[in-house]
């Protein structure tokens, strides 16, 4: 199999994921549901760019999932804090 | 992909990613959900970044592996940290678990580091 069939490949892999990602943020019962339904729509995010940086060569891809890493966790944790009941400085 | 071991670890990945998401699909409630999806996404997107650093090397390319090991770092810290603090923000807002569910045992310890919302 050649690279670049196999890059393909993965990438629609990795859009059915996100699909199914977003079936779970609109369709979620709860609020915990659609927070939990983001993060892991960013790490699948991280796993694209990094498809991306081996596909073209071009190492500032890899730039951009850690900072959309950084981001989801942060955001995460903030709304898990505020689901918990608490401030954010507690 | 020249190597053959990229290639698998690639390979094992992008399953272990499909089968995490379908997981969030299929699973009952958010605590299995969070199980599911949490552990097989994170184990996937690090077997990826760990492929494309054995794809790299540490020759000419070793700046790009060495920011593919910063990441791999970075999710597999705060993943796990993320799905805690969700599950333990969840429980305390009073979503509830699955009826067929068996056991609860945080609610049954109780938990002194939880401050109830007061309406």
């Amino acid at each position: 199999m050649t690279e670049g069939v196999l890059f393909q490949v993965a990438a629609l892999m990795l859009l059915a994921c996100c699909a199914m990602c977003l079936y779970r943020i609109g369709r979620g019962p709860t609020p915990p549901d659609r927070a939990m339904a983001i993060d892991i729509l960013g790490i699948v995010v991280v796993c694209f760019t990094v498809i991306m940086a081996l596909s073209t060569g071009k190492d500032y891809y890899l730039n951009i999932g850690i900072a959309w890493a950084i981001l989801s966790f942060i955001g995460v944790i903030a709304l898990a804090k505020h689901l918990e009941g608490r401030w954010f400085d507690e | 992909m020249n190597s053959l071991v990229a290639t698998v670890l690639f390979c094992i990945g992008m399953v272990f990613n499909v089968l995490g998401c379908i997981g969030l699909i299929r699973l009952p409630d958010l605590y299995n959900r969070l199980q599911a999806a949490t552990k097989c996404v994170t184990l996937g997107t690090c077997m990826v970044l760990l492929s494309a650093v054995v794809e790299l090397g540490f020759g000419d390319s070793a700046a790009t592996s060495v920011k593919c090991l910063l990441c791999l770092a970075f999710i597999l810290i705060t993943s796990p940290t993320a799905a805690h603090a969700l599950a333990r923000g969840a429980h305390a807002s009073g979503v509830s678990l699955w009826e067929q569910s068996v056991v609860d045992r945080f609610e049954e310890d109780g938990d002194p580091g939880v401050v109830r919302k007061e309406e």
